[in-house]
């Protein structure tokens, strides 16, 4: 959808032709290939990366759930902004694969020193990086990243307001693993991840959301189709090239929904004058027990968190059966699994 | 032939200098003419054969336009205060190799040059640089926006152009009293017009690329509320204001129609708004990020039809250098601006599709007018004029080099791009400071 935007799924030889037992000498030798976003790419790619996180699903059901397909590679967690399941998710998934972990916390880090961003990565590049997981505040650092680095991969970990390429992964995969609408489509452990008709709201403070942006692209590409719903202070100016429908009633929306995606929303918007109060956003876009209550059946609600509860949706509808919070949280780590094995390009057989 | 001489505060060059085989060409219309200058001045235009002295420095310009030298009404000098980024000295080296003889400094330095002494200091500096450097005063104490500055003795060192550049004069109230105040000086007020409520925390153009990348915007309108504004305070005070900047097809409308009305208003472009677009930024390199932002291809193609219908006066470079580290940092955190100087001629000879008189009178002998230097700048080119000129290879093509430059920064968005038009030599009063693209010291 964004054409002119940098490469985002690099080329990449599919994961069922990567080399079984190449050494690791002369791989360090060719270019990284990088994970930045899912905006532009195609069904395809992704659903090469679906069907791989249902075998690292496996994996991570197993009663030792470790694989040695990442062994001797150096995986550095750069957050430069606050995160909890985000990095514990990258953690556990570069764990499971035996891969050194090492965490980079901007709080302790020399950029409080005066040091520039790309000093720092250079530093770590120079350290023996073979990825870098980066989280930032500032939209695009990824991008910046990967212009920087000669061996290391970049893969985004939340961008700004930009991208989040694995929520989106994640997301989709849990649809496809969750959705009884799917499930009767094409039964229940089907790899087709095709939502073509299928009927996606995402609701809340698209116009800050680096989810909303990665989700709207990655389920549009499998053939979902998505309405952004929102008051108009919480949607982009501008939705040129979107592929999106827009609405600014839930009410008129939800009995409709096959998916109900909820954002964050965050609290400064009240004092930016993006709203009233939160009473009132709950009042029109909260997924209250009460508006719940008409969704249809088969419809599933879900949510990135961490979760306002009370304002963008109630507590009670957490716990429901048609959420599947708990299951986007589950399957974060074997769809992180997939990106680093996909994208570090291990030679090891991953099921070993 | 190259000792110097300090002359009523003015330092000029003692020697003869002679341009030969090519066209002159000033706002009295263009002939081939070579051009003799003596200590400073220009001495005949014609032939100057039986005229030359045996040391004369002659330097070819067959093939070439000599022109009155380049007027850039919008640099940067970041001295004082930001010697890591540019020095006056390394500013007037790299305005020089782009064609120009004068450049009025900013005042946004550090301290601001908002009273005599620092005006003082920067003209004090520019006095031993290869252009002549006419310092802008601020419009208000510190660029603060809550108190006058003290025009008049800014004035009385010669100051006629009054900015708080980069920032607008947010206070409608106290844009009215300065107005009114530069009135009575014989000054012109020059706004940087950003609503600065309407643009906080964006970083680049509102529009289909800032939501697609996820960058806060500024909207056109932050811009246009001002000049609607300005325009307004223009017509109540009576003077004379200059418009910096104007990045928007609404601005540019405004003006026009303000000028139609009769208003003494004048108005400036920077090369980069008709030549890069808000979709420039999707590589999130901080080299795209300028204030006011790049906007998008409705607004560019509307600034080139408004430098081609006149309601454009001047192309101005807003040259702004940041060190490097500066632009290695993430988008939204980087500091706005982009070099000019060396790229601007080029760039307006290549892509605006004017003739080459029309550029020149964008590019010098209207901004002379509007800093009030036309004595000293912007021709034209006869016996007695001070020798202020440049020499352009119309036909030459090249390509930028962001490391070739005499700027001590590397902020060049145009690296790769393939330009036709380039200055072959310089002379500032008197003195030949370019000579076959190269600076002489």
């Amino acid at each position: 959808m964004t054409g002119a935007t940098p490469a985002q799924l690099e080329p990449t030889p599919s994961p069922s032709s990567a080399p079984s037992s190449s050494g690791g000498s002369n791989e360090t030798d060719r270019a990284p290939r990088h994970f930045l976003g899912v905006t532009g790419s195609q069904g395809g790619e992704l659903r090469d990366l679906l069907r791989l996180s249902d075998r690292f699903g496996e994996v991570n059901r197993r009663p030792i759930p470790k694989v040695p397909a990442l062994r001797g590679k150096t995986v550095v967690n750069m957050f430069f902004e606050d995160s909890t399941r985000t990095r514990l998710s990258f953690d556990t998934a570069a764990r499971r694969l035996s891969a050194d972990v090492v965490t980079f916390s901007a709080a302790t880090s020399s950029l409080n020193k005066g040091e520039s961003l790309r000093d720092t990565v250079e530093t770590v590049e120079s350290l023996g990086a073979d990825a870098v997981v980066v989280r930032h505040s500032s939209s695009g650092v990824p991008w910046q990243i990967a212009s920087w680095v000669k061996r290391t991969s970049v893969i985004n970990a939340g961008d700004g307001w930009h991208e989040h390429p694995t929520q989106a992964l994640l997301d989709c995969y849990t649809i496809a693993r969750s959705s009884p609408v799917l499930a009767e489509r094409f039964g229940p452990d089907s790899d087709a991840f095709d939502f073509e008709g299928l009927k996606v709201g995402i609701v809340g403070d698209i116009s800050h959301s680096r989810v909303a942006r990665s989700n709207v692209a990655a389920m549009t590409a499998l053939g979902a189709s998505v309405t952004l719903v929102g008051p108009p202070t919480l949607l982009p100016s501008c939705l040129d090239g979107w592929p999106v429908e827009v609405s600014n009633d839930l009410d008129g929306l939800i009995g409709d929904l096959d998916v109900c995606y909820l954002l964050r929303l965050q609290r400064e918007r009240t004092t930016e004058a993006l709203l009233p109060t939160l009473r009132e956003y709950r009042a029109l876009y909260g997924l209250s027990a009460k508006r719940a209550d008409r969704l249809k059946d088969g419809a599933i609600v879900m949510h990135p968190g961490p979760a306002n509860l009370g304002v963008e949706i109630d507590a009670d509808v957490t716990r429901r059966p048609c959420s599947v919070i708990s299951a986007q949280v589950t399957n974060g780590v074997s769809v992180r699994m997939a990106v680093l094995y996909y994208f570090l390009g291990s030679g090891v057989d991953l099921v070993n | 032939m190259s000792t110097s001489a300090a002359f009523g505060g003015e330092t000029h060059w003692l020697g003869d200098v002679a341009l030969r085989g090519g066209t002159v060409l000033d706002a009295g219309g263009s002939r081939k003419a070579d051009v003799l200058v003596s200590d400073g001045s220009i001495v005949a235009v014609g032939d100057i054969t039986d005229l030359m002295s045996r040391s004369a420095v002659v330097l070819d310009a067959s093939g070439c336009v000599v022109a009155p030298g380049l007027v850039d009404l919008h640099t940067h000098m970041r001295e004082p205060g930001y010697e890591d980024a540019e020095t006056v000295q390394s500013a007037a080296r790299a305005a020089a190799l782009g064609g120009y003889s004068a450049v009025v400094a900013m005042p946004n330095t550090e301290p601001p040059a908002d009273n005599a002494s620092i005006v003082s200091h920067v003209r004090a500096l520019g006095e031993r640089s290869c252009v002549d450097v006419y310092p802008a005063g601020t419009i208000t104490l510190g660029r603060a926006g809550r108190a006058l500055a003290p025009m008049a003795e800014m004035a009385a060192l010669g100051v006629r152009i009054f900015t708080d550049d980069g920032s607008g004069v947010q206070d409608a109230r106290l844009m009215r009293r300065a107005m009114e105040y530069a009135r009575a000086l014989g000054v012109t007020v020059a706004e940087h017009c950003e609503d600065a409520a309407m643009s906080a925390g964006g970083h680049m153009h509102e529009g289909e690329w800032s939501s697609r990348l996820g960058i806060a915007g500024q909207p056109a309108e932050a811009e246009e509320l001002m000049v609607m504004r300005d325009l307004a305070l223009a017509r109540m005070t009576g003077a004379r204001l200059h418009l910096l900047h104007l990045s928007t097809a609404g601005s540019l409308a405004m003006v026009s129609a303000a000028r139609r009305g009769g208003l003494d208003v004048t108005a400036e472009v920077a090369p980069h708004h008709f030549t890069l677009t808000d979709a420039d930024v999707a590589s999130y390199d901080p080299v795209f990020k300028v204030h006011p932002p790049l906007r998008s291809a409705t607004d560019v193609a509307a600034v080139k039809s408004a430098v081609a219908d006149g309601t454009v006066d001047a192309i101005a470079t807003d040259h702004a250098p940041h060190a490097r580290h500066a632009k290695e940092a993430p988008f939204d955190v980087a500091p706005p601006g982009m070099l000019g100087l060396e790229t601007a001629l080029g760039l307006a000879l290549s892509e605006l599709g004017l003739p080459v008189g029309a550029v020149l009178a964008l590019m010098s002998w209207q901004p002379a007018a509007i800093a009030g230097i036309g004595a000293t700048h912007g021709g034209p080119l006869k016996a007695g004029r001070p020798a202020n000129l440049c020499v352009i290879d119309t036909e030459e093509t090249w390509v930028v080099e962001p490391d070739r430059t005499a700027s001590l920064s590397r902020n060049n968005p145009y690296k790769g791009r393939r330009l036709t038009g380039r200055v072959r030599h310089t002379v500032t009063r008197g003195e030949p400071v370019v000579v076959g693209g190269e600076a002489q010291r």
